[in-house]
């Protein structure tokens, strides 16, 4: 119909080149489809990388990548706000300065804490320890957040939830291959609550990748740095 | 009512820099709170108690922390002389290359500085790569802004500043004019604009990179 090829037109053509179990991808899928912006996805094997990713990304040669009509933006965060700016309905972060700079703070600081987690997931003995008590610290500030509230956002979800996503399902897989407990409903019940919230929104649970393979792809990482680790002086 | 806006930062802080860059940019009034990294104040603990550290911009008591963060902020508080490119994908571009400048570059090339020997050499390379690319962007313009400063140029502004002073205190040339020449003269240009233009105060300089505390923010 007429109001469908007009959108098809406006939204011109956008590629996602990412990988499916990686939440900054997933991130990137999130905003698109928040939008009702149609895309093609492309896999990358990242062992392998395509001549299409080290193109358009050169500096870092990481996915995700967004290509709107052959126009590369990398970097997941800076994709979303792009997105968000690209396509002006359902907006995902505010109008006003205020808010977008909390949202944009608690952005970053969700990608410091997906790196102590991790950390925590791999590292053994008083490292762990250390790792483990740094990202209790953060999801404690990050529970002051989310108390009171549906979603970080609000009432609808916007830049904030998307960039806290990862912990809604990766987090999960990382304490069950970090052999570690953080997320307890008990010590954070906003947060816990939230992650039933999101995940289940039906665009956002879409996109999530199958949990066996996460489990696989991080039991793999971990053992390899473990071993890495254990060779080093 | 008259607006309150009071920056809390640090003599040395290139992060603290740029919120200072952005506000005279924009021709803004400001109190200025200058901290001791090593006694930090009941004030910055309350309004950033999450990393407890500066630059922390307060605008009518509300704060604003993480310096490109505060950067933002101000351009989109404060719309004269304009910070961020209007068009969606040049903003992207600017965000991202200030973004590489923060998590690629000044790592690279702090580490350059504080090894010796053989580490050094290695590490060299990767902070020669860094800086080609942005060699790269400054192709056909004066600041990577285009014709005037922009987030980028702020987000890169400690190249000009700290750079120097470590190539004086180690005797390494990191970016010369043979090497890097868009590099080299976009230094010259923002030097000009910022410290003369802007003029914040000089920096003291220390006899020891051990006694640097420059990057501590």
């Amino acid at each position: 119909q007429r109001g469908h090829s007009f959108r098809l037109q406006e939204m011109g053509d956008v590629k996602v080149i990412g990988a499916i179990l990686s939440l900054f991808c997933t991130r990137v899928e999130w905003a698109l489809k928040l939008k009702g912006v149609e895309y093609e996805y492309m896999p990358e094997d990242l062992r392998n990388k395509s001549e299409l990713l080290l193109k358009n990304n050169p500096v870092h040669k990481k996915v995700p990548v967004l290509l709107h009509n052959g126009k590369p933006i990398a970097e997941s965060l800076v994709i979303v706000e792009y997105i968000d700016e690209a396509w002006k309905e359902n907006p995902l972060l505010s109008q006003e300065p205020y808010e977008r700079a909390q949202a944009r703070f608690w952005a970053r600081y969700s990608d410091e804490l997906v790196m102590v987690v991790f950390n925590a997931c791999k590292s053994q003995g008083e490292d762990k320890v250390k790792a483990i008590e740094t990202a209790l610290k953060s999801l404690a500030f990050i529970e002051k957040e989310i108390t009171g509230k549906k979603f970080f956002g609000g009432d609808e979800i916007g830049f904030f939830d998307l960039a806290m996503g990862w912990i809604s399902y990766w987090l999960n897989v990382m304490e069950e291959v970090g052999d570690m407990k953080l997320l307890v409903a008990d010590k954070f019940p906003s947060l816990h609550e939230w992650t039933q919230n999101f995940a289940q929104v039906p665009l956002i649970k879409e996109c999530l990748p199958p949990r066996d393979k996460l489990v696989e792809y991080f039991t793999a990482s971990v053992t390899y740095l473990r071993s890495l680790a254990a060779q080093s002086p | 009512m008259a607006e309150e806006v009071k920056l809390f930062k640090t003599w040395s802080s290139p992060y603290g820099l740029r919120a200072v860059w952005a506000l005279k940019l924009k021709g803004i009034e400001y109190e200025s709170i200058d901290e001791d990294h090593d006694n930090k104040s009941p004030q910055l603990l309350q309004y950033n108690p999450v990393h407890k550290k500066i630059p922390v911009l307060i605008h009518n008591g509300k704060p604003v922390a993480e310096s490109l963060v505060i950067v933002e902020y101000i351009d989109e508080t404060w719309k004269q002389n304009p910070i961020l490119p209007q068009d969606p994908y040049e903003c992207a571009t600017a965000c991202f290359w200030a973004k590489f400048g923060d998590e690629k570059v000044l790592p690279s090339i702090w580490r350059v500085f504080i090894q010796e020997g053989k580490a050094q050499e290695e590490l060299l390379g990767q902070a020669m790569e860094n800086l080609k690319f942005l060699e790269e962007q400054l192709e056909g313009k004066v600041f990577f802004g285009g014709e005037k400063i922009g987030l980028v140029d702020i987000a890169l502004g400690w190249i000009a500043n700290l750079t120097c002073m470590l190539e004086e205190i180690s005797g390494l040339k990191l970016i010369t004019q043979e090497k890097f020449p868009l590099l080299f003269g976009w230094m010259q240009n923002f030097v000009c604009t910022v410290f003369v233009c802007l003029n914040p105060k000089p920096t003291e300089r220390p006899r020891q990179l051990g006694g640097l505390q420059a990057l501590d923010y």
